[in-house]
């Protein structure tokens, strides 16, 4: 069991994500650099926040071109698990490992708050420590956040219930309040709302640990009844 | 050589915000007979190509694989030959 964690010129929540994966969770976890081109012999592929190549063109346009994405595509393509956050949503989403694209929020001011969630969809890899409808509280921080995809897109992400987190008051204008979806096969998924950042009371909540311990059961092997089973 | 103009807008069904904070501002100071405001990103590529379908291919993807998100957003461009210098 191991997992990577990319880091990307710009990336800022690389080191916050491999402290909740290694020291809180105990999943074992490189940092690995956008340079990188081999991602074998990892199990889980985080894609952490910040502003990788400074947001320019467009935040994770740019990131989709670095070296490391080719590996990235083939591990996701092999049914491997990437999480993607915040700027790490919006990669996957430009890497069209994702469906949809995130646009500036609604309000065009950058939100930096704790929102509240339902977990809507508990029958993944990511989200199986949730109960059903259960609502958590994740901080957001983010000024694109805001999903969208055109309505054929939309009813089938709906269709094959591929939301996993909506927003309950949508802080930013997201079509269909989503905060987090997984692609059709559901091994790849990704979310505005920062989990990292809620795995430590002394922290301010740890309703962000039940995805890092549904990920570590997944990966020792047990059973979960997810898409790819 | 080629020199490629190439505009990117939101698709119209995305609601753009700063396009609308743009028209509310000009309905604001008394220009309230713009009826729309369509904000976008404008490009010049210059490129050495074998033809203009050539250069126009290359340019196309370009905007198909990078300058733009088809998800959200469309793109349109043309094509000018320059005199060499």
């Amino acid at each position: 069991m191991k997992a990577a964690v990319l880091s990307f010129p710009g990336s800022n929540c690389d080191q916050d994500l491999l402290w909740a994966l290694s020291d809180i969770a105990g999943i074992p976890a490189d940092l690995v650099p956008a340079s990188a081109t081999d991602l074998s012999g990892y199990d889980l592929v985080c894609v952490p926040g910040g502003f990788s190549y400074g947001d320019y063109l467009r935040s994770g346009a740019i990131a989709n071109f670095a070296p490391v994405m080719a590996a990235l595509k083939k591990h996701a393509a092999n049914g491997g698990l990437v999480l993607g956050i915040c700027n790490g949503f919006q990669i996957l989403c430009e890497a069209g490992l994702l469906p949809g694209a995130l646009q500036f929020n609604e309000s065009l001011n950058f939100i930096c708050e704790s929102e509240p969630l339902t977990v809507v969809n508990t029958n993944t890899a990511f989200s199986g420590d949730y109960q059903p409808d259960e609502t958590i509280h994740l901080p957001i921080a983010h000024g694109e956040g805001n999903y969208y995809a055109d309505p054929e897109t939309l009813a089938a992400i709906e269709a094959k219930q591929q939301v996993v987190f909506r927003y309950a008051a949508n802080p930013n204008g997201s079509l269909n309040d989503i905060a987090g979806l997984t692609n059709a096969a559901g091994n790849v998924l990704g979310m505005m709302p920062h989990p990292e950042r809620a795995v430590e009371t002394l922290l301010g909540g740890r309703d962000g640990l039940a995805m890092f311990t549904a990920l570590k059961k997944q990966m020792e092997g047990a059973a979960y009844a997810t898409r790819r089973a | 050589m080629y020199k490629a103009r190439i505009y990117v807008n939101y698709k119209p069904s995305v609601l753009d915000p700063k396009a609308e904070v743009i028209k509310n501002t000009l309905a604001r100071t008394g220009q309230d007979n713009v009826q729309s405001v369509l904000y976008g990103k404008y490009f010049e590529l210059e490129l050495a190509a074998a033809d203009k379908d050539a250069a126009a291919k290359q340019v196309d993807n370009i905007c198909d694989q990078m300058l733009a998100n088809v998800n959200m957003e469309t793109y349109r461009f043309d094509i000018v030959e320059e005199a060499r210098a």
